[in-house]
């Protein structure tokens, strides 16, 4: 709580894309090189604004998804009926300009000093800012335990897949697979239920925290579920997306 | 002046009655998304109470069944989420925060709402009197559900709606403004969507 996110006002300011990176099918990385940006910590988000040539502006906000020191990216997934994500996603390439303000949020971040171990829990693309946990966590050395339980539809919607698969210095990687699996898949399937929980998040007694990023109805049934495995609910942090038809 | 997003156009157009409904930098949605930074809290309605405060004395406390006593009204009313979602003619029941602090007797000008789960927002007690708030506990026909703040939550549609704390218990009069749980973490003071207040210093 002593620390605020945003000190002074937030500008607008036209960053230049430096990259655009394909992750999965409907999935692009983004990299940008804003002109003055004042760093960023680990699970922080930024807004992004369009304009139309008829001035018509749509504004998104975008979890962050490299991790403190790094060159900023968001990580943005298509939403077919979407105004914005079909554009950043199919439009959008090395050299263009985007306007974009941040960073926001001081809630849903963690810093080597608060400490572990980490439970990180994603579904779908709310991988993006634990991602961003998880480099900082290995750019800063730190030797908290970490886990990331990851909830996809298939292996191919698994975003990050070859960086996950690299372990991030001995963080555990659990996916579960709740559309189709592989064949031989020998992994979890189906949507996160106590029982998963129960096997892969840290007992209470280690003084655990944890953070959830996915669609509504994953993080109440993680959230949930991590408070009746004995999780102080303040120890349980939650961001959400999704349901929102129209973005 | 904001660079050209090249090929980006409008996707649909609101009608005009309701485009005008809408503050700047929204977009109407059907769905209800649901935004917390914690897991949903679950007090047994036996152990919920709705207090007003002030300089740390319980001021009035009413119990479940005694809110429920009191006269309630129908409430139809836009919400503007910061995170960019409006959602136009939701319909709510709801105490009028009126009824609640004319019991309590006030002369504060601010109040920062209390919740379950530690959650805090403040106000000036001009935005929740004069018919403009209500501490809500019924939605679109039934009960408010509880990922959407129920049992109970302040309503104050004409303010972005991290203001409309969910799962409400109380509301501390104070005479000096101090920032709560969003706001702390740089979110606006106040939160006009008309004014496109999301950020402090906007």
């Amino acid at each position: 709580m002593e620390r605020t996110a945003v000190r002074g006002r937030l500008t607008w300011q036209v960053a230049t894309v430096t990259s655009v990176t394909r992750e999965t099918d409907s999935v692009v990385t983004i990299e940008l090189d804003p002109p003055d940006w004042p760093g960023h910590r680990a699970g922080q988000h930024l807004d992004v604004r369009l304009t139309a040539d008829d001035g018509y502006t749509a504004e998104r906000s975008y979890s962050i998804a490299s991790a403190p020191g790094e060159p900023v990216a968001i990580t943005v997934e298509r939403l077919e009926s979407g105004e914005v994500s079909p554009y950043l996603t199919r439009e959008l390439r090395a050299g263009d300009e985007l306007e974009l303000r941040g960073p926001i949020g001081g809630y849903f971040v963690w810093e080597p000093a608060d400490g572990g171990p980490l439970i990180l829990l994603a579904g779908g693309s709310g991988v993006v800012p634990l991602r961003a946990i998880l480099r900082h966590r290995r750019r800063s050395g730190s030797q908290v335990p970490a886990r990331l339980l990851y909830s996809a539809r298939t292996l191919p919607d698994v975003i990050y897949r070859g960086e996950l698969d690299q372990g991030y210095d001995r963080a555990q990687i659990i996916y579960t697979l709740t559309r189709s699996q592989p064949p031989g898949w020998t992994g979890h399937t189906g949507r996160i239920d106590q029982a998963l929980l129960a096997e892969a998040a840290w007992a209470a007694e280690a003084n655990p925290l944890a953070f959830i990023c996915g669609p509504t109805s994953f993080v109440e049934t993680a959230a949930a579920g991590l408070v009746g495995l004995g999780y102080p609910p303040e120890q349980v942090k939650t961001e959400r997306f999704g349901a929102t038809a129209g973005r | 002046m904001s660079p050209v997003s090249r090929g980006f156009q409008h996707l649909r157009r609101a009608p005009a009655a309701e485009a005008d409904r809408v503050p700047p930098g929204q977009h109407m949605t059907e769905g209800f998304p649901v935004l917390s930074a914690g897991p949903t809290p679950h007090t047994p309605l036996e152990n919920w109470t709705f207090s007003v405060t002030q300089d740390g004395q319980t001021k009035k406390s009413w119990t479940w069944a005694e809110f429920q006593a009191l006269p309630a009204e129908t409430v139809t009313a836009d919400i503007h989420c910061v995170t960019r979602w409006s959602k136009l003619g939701t319909q709510w029941r709801g105490v009028p925060v009126d009824t609640l602090l004319e019991a309590a007797g006030y002369g504060a000008r601010y109040v920062l709402a209390f919740c379950d789960g530690g959650y805090t927002t403040n106000l000036p007690v001009d935005d929740v009197t004069g018919g403009k708030a209500w501490v809500a506990f019924g939605y679109d026909g039934g009960p408010l559900p509880p990922e959407h703040g129920g049992p109970a939550r302040l309503l104050v549609p004409h303010l972005y709606f991290w203001k409309s704390a969910k799962w409400v218990r109380g509301l501390e009069l104070r005479d000096h403004d101090a920032p709560g749980f969003w706001e702390t973490y740089g979110y606006h003071m106040y939160g006009d969507p008309w004014k496109e207040q999301r950020y402090a210093g906007d």
